[in-house]
């Protein structure tokens, strides 16, 4: 076996996709920073995303519309949420993409993949930015029981 | 040096000594490639995750029954043992992806990457410690009906 510093070896990864170089802007190089840009703050966002809601109080069992209602009311909660939405579904969706590549190899099933993930993103995070910046915390006509408790009475 | 460099590269460069059985691979067996294998099956496993848990939540927007309907499914047993496996997913994703910023980051990272992972294995064990009794509690209490 000859091992020459020339053919180091470190094997390069393989991909099904091809490989695009010398272009201007690399998106590849974009999206690694990107995965590890939003990875750390989502550490932060996620543990205490799941510290509030499943650990904290009663846990799991606390959660109901009067919970949810009672965070989504102030702006902290709606831009913690919504910081988490578009992070974690980009960086999610992304590191899809990584994967479709790997395995993916008949180029048609992969564009297929990709195209399924882009839909499933944009309407998610337009979804989910749209509930928590229109939501209403004390609906017209809800029993009051069911509502947070800084409602009026209707 | 004690093994003989015969190739020619290494003539070119005699400082460098030529490992005896093929090294220089993160991502081929041993904790490179399982840190690897999990962290995928993790980060795959919270996507779809997370498609459901949007969609979900987003029935805050339609009315409160609607929204109390489904999260009451959440609270029963066997969702019970669902979010402490994806608290684990989430667990082991997060700490490994620290892992893989300072092996990319960090200038001893490579080095270090097999310690870095049983790091990452023992703090996992810790936040399991941490959250598994909790959500006992919660499991318990939905039997009970409570
Ligand atoms: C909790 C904080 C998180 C951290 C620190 C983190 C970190 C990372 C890092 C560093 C990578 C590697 C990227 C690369 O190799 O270029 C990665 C990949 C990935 N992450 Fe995360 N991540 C986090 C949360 C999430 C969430 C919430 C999801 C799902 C929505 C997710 C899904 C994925 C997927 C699917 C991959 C691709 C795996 C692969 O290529 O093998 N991650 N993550």
């Amino acid at each position: 076996m000859t091992a020459t510093i020339e053919n180091a070896p470190i094997e390069s990864p393989r991909s099904a996709a091809p490989v695009r170089r010398h272009r201007r802007f690399n998106i590849e190089k974009w999206g690694w920073i990107y995965m590890r840009a939003s990875g750390v703050v989502l550490v932060v966002l996620i543990f205490g995303h799941l510290f509030v809601n499943l650990v904290s109080g009663n846990g799991v069992r606390a959660i109901d519309f009067g919970f949810v209602g009672g965070k989504l009311a102030q702006p902290f909660w709606q831009w913690w949420d919504v910081s988490m939405l578009w992070l974690a579904l980009i960086h999610g969706a992304n590191g899809m993409r990584t994967i479709v590549n790997d395995y993916a190899s008949n180029r048609l099933v992969r564009n297929v993949f990709k195209g399924a993930l882009v839909a499933a993103v944009v309407i998610l995070i337009l979804l989910g930015t749209l509930v928590v910046f229109t939501f209403n915390p004390c609906p017209a006509g809800s029993p009051a029981d069911l509502l947070p408790s800084f409602c009026p009475v209707q | 040096m004690s093994a003989a460099p015969t190739t020619d590269s290494a003539k070119k460069h005699p400082d460098i000594p030529l490992p005896k059985v093929p090294r220089g691979t993160l991502y081929r067996g041993r904790e490179g490639m399982w840190s690897w294998v999990l962290h995928r099956i993790t980060g795959v496993a919270i996507f779809f995750f997370l498609l459901v848990h949007i969609l979900d939540t987003s029935l805050v927007r339609v009315s409160p029954q609607a929204y109390n309907a489904v999260i009451n499914e959440y609270k029963t047993p066997i969702m019970g043992l669902g979010e402490a496996a994806l608290v684990a997913a989430i667990g082991f994703h997060a700490l490994n992806g620290l892992r893989i910023i300072l092996i990319d980051f960090w200038s001893v990272g490579p080095k270090r990457q097999r310690l870095m992972f049983w790091i990452v294995i023992a703090l996992w064990v810790i936040l399991m410690a941490g959250f598994l009794p909790r959500q006992l509690m919660t499991i318990g209490a939905e039997f009970a009906g409570a």
